[in-house]
């Protein structure tokens, strides 16, 4: 199984989650995160004070996925996330030694 | 229990019944009263000197719009700018403000302030523990002594409380406490003397303050002003960004602030009269021209006119007005919001950073700055055809020198109850207390929890 942890840009979320069920994917864990690659943050001021402030909210999206449609699902994500300008994000994928579905106490692909 | 519910109500209902029954005298038809009687009666009512309900009402209503100010006014506008980790703290500290202002207010600081039988520096203390103030007029000819004395005490807990805007996020709640305590003694109970009650500031030094440009904003911005210096910057400071966490409960501080403001100088005219319709609309228009004004210019020195301005701007038009509001014209009101919206923002995005004291919340630039301001316009706009109290010459250099003598009383006052304060319990807490965040570490709460 392989983990495909992708850093997108928040407006992207719901095309990135459409794109996933169209190939097939139902679950996935997303959380609001911070950070910056080669993007360069933005600056607020604050009464005359200026601040440059260089985290920006981004999107990771998690899914687990079986070894045959990491590919197929990676390629999903990068067409629904891409803008073409700086930000866009990137996408890591890892190997998963274990799943297990808590419910049914299913293990390994049918878990996934 | 249900069961007993009827009879109880109808019981109850009877029992209303018989007694009304019992109290109602039978009516005995009195003479009618001769022409000379009633017109006798109606020139006692109409000379009477006394209360004016309607004085009384105004000013009832006055002190409740003053003390919104404070809480949750203040409280809310400050909070606003702090980090999230300290936004509890500034409620706690005008929580506590209130209370040590109103004890010491009840106990002696009334009498200190307004008493009669006093000196150049402080009035008499023949009305400690609030002797003699009752429903009858005193101060003011038509209003219960009773209330001017609440709504001045409005004041005295606003004035402290402005300071807790310099040393924001960094000072323990307990230096907070004593230094306030002893900075209504050293330096409020005596300017409020020394300009309302009869002292020094109105008679030697003739000076007109309408509402408190001196003794509430100017007092406050430059004890902020040599607090903030004294304790020193917030760890992180001019490195951190230090963002306010929610500019939403500022600007909402804001218009609660110009609301109670209100009652601040309106209320002032200790009437409910033509000056107080005058402060009224100079209140006004001050305050939404400095607001705009403040922000025009952060949209052309700074890039974008921020609510954060406008908000501020709108406070420092309010500063400015604040002694001038019941003596100045409608039309001179529009300098004051022009000039008021102008010079606090260049002191607070210029002078600031140039001189780098961390004044957190801006009190020295908006309150000290715009206090002066104010107080200095007032000797220039201040008109005798519209406030009979307004000398015919001379005000402005007696007005610059009430802002000398109360500059300098205040920073000295400051500096020596921060060194008292500092040996009794110290000033700043400790660095992991300040990382922290002074709601967790000092009050055990936070206020938010995600």
């Amino acid at each position: 199984m392989k983990k495909i942890e992708a850093i997108v840009k928040p407006f992207k979320l719901e095309e990135v989650k459409d794109a996933l069920h169209e190939v097939g994917i139902e679950g996935m864990t997303v959380s609001e995160v911070k950070g910056f690659g080669r993007q360069k943050g933005h600056t607020e001021i604050y009464r005359g004070s200026e601040y440059t402030v260089d985290f920006l909210p981004k999107i990771k999206v998690e899914v687990v996925v079986a070894d045959s449609k990491a590919s197929e699902v990676a390629a999903a994500i990068v067409k629904a996330a891409k803008t073409g300008k700086i930000g866009d994000g990137k996408i890591f994928i890892s190997g998963i030694e274990e799943a297990i579905r808590i419910r049914t106490e299913e293990k390994g692909d049918s878990a996934v | 229990m249900k069961k007993f519910l009827k009879p109880l109500l109808l019981g109850f209902l009877a029992v209303i019944c018989a007694g009304v029954a019992f109290a109602q005298d039978a009516a005995t038809p009195a003479a009618p009263l001769t022409v000379e009687q009633r017109l006798a009666e109606l020139e006692t009512k109409v000379n009477a000197t006394g209360i004016d309900k309607g004085d009384n009402a105004w000013m009832l209503t006055s002190s409740a719009l003053v003390l919104f100010m404070s809480l949750p006014g203040l409280a809310l506008f400050y909070g606003g700018i702090v980090r999230k980790k300290n936004v509890l703290s500034v409620f706690a500290q005008i929580f506590a403000t209130a209370g040590i202002a109103a004890i010491a207010w009840w106990a002696i600081g009334f009498s200190l302030a307004f008493a009669p039988d006093g000196n150049a520096i402080f009035g008499g203390t023949g009305w400690a523990f609030f002797k003699g103030v009752g429903g009858d007029p005193g101060t003011l000819a038509t209003v219960s002594q009773n209330i001017f004395a609440i709504f001045q005490l409005t004041f005295a807990i606003i004035t402290p409380a402005l300071i807790v805007g310099a040393i924001a996020e960094r000072m323990k709640f307990s230096a907070v406490l004593l230094f306030i305590t002893i900075w209504l003694f050293l330096v409020y109970f005596p300017f409020a003397h020394m300009v309302w009650g009869g002292g020094y500031l109105a008679t030697t030094i003739k000076a007109i303050d309408f509402a408190g440009g001196t003794v509430v904003h100017m007092t406050s911005g430059y004890s902020a002003l040599v607090l903030a210096i004294l304790l020193g910057k917030r760890i992180g400071y001019g490195k951190e960004p230090l963002p306010p966490h929610s500019v939403v409960l500022t600007a909402t501080g804001t218009g609660i602030l110009w609301v109670g403001w209100y009652g601040f100088n309106a209320g002032s005219a200790g009437a409910a009269d033509g000056i107080a319709g005058n402060a009224f609309a100079t209140t006004t228009f001050a305050a939404a021209i400095a607001g705009l004004t403040w922000g025009f210019a952060e949209w052309i020195f700074k890039g974008k006119p921020s609510v954060l301005g406008f908000s501020s701007g709108v406070i420092a038009g309010l500063v400015a007005i604040t002694p001038a509001a019941g003596f100045v014209s409608v039309g001179s009101s529009i300098i004051f919001g022009v000039l008021g919206g102008l010079i606090p923002f260049f002191a607070v995005a210029y002078l600031k950073n140039w001189l780098g004291y961390d004044d957190a919340l801006d009190t020295f630039g908006v309150h000290g700055v715009g206090g002066t301001l104010g107080a200095i316009l007032t000797g220039v706009f201040a008109d005798p055809k519209i406030n009979s109290l307004v000398p015919e010459s001379g005000l402005l250099v007696e007005q610059i020198k009430a802002v000398v003598v109360t500059a300098i009383w205040s920073v000295v006052a400051t500096a020596v109850i921060a060194f008292i304060v500092k040996l009794v319990v110290g000033l700043r807490p400790t660095e992991e207390v300040e990382r922290e965040g002074l709601d967790l570490a000092e009050h055990g709460e936070e206020g938010y929890h995600s």
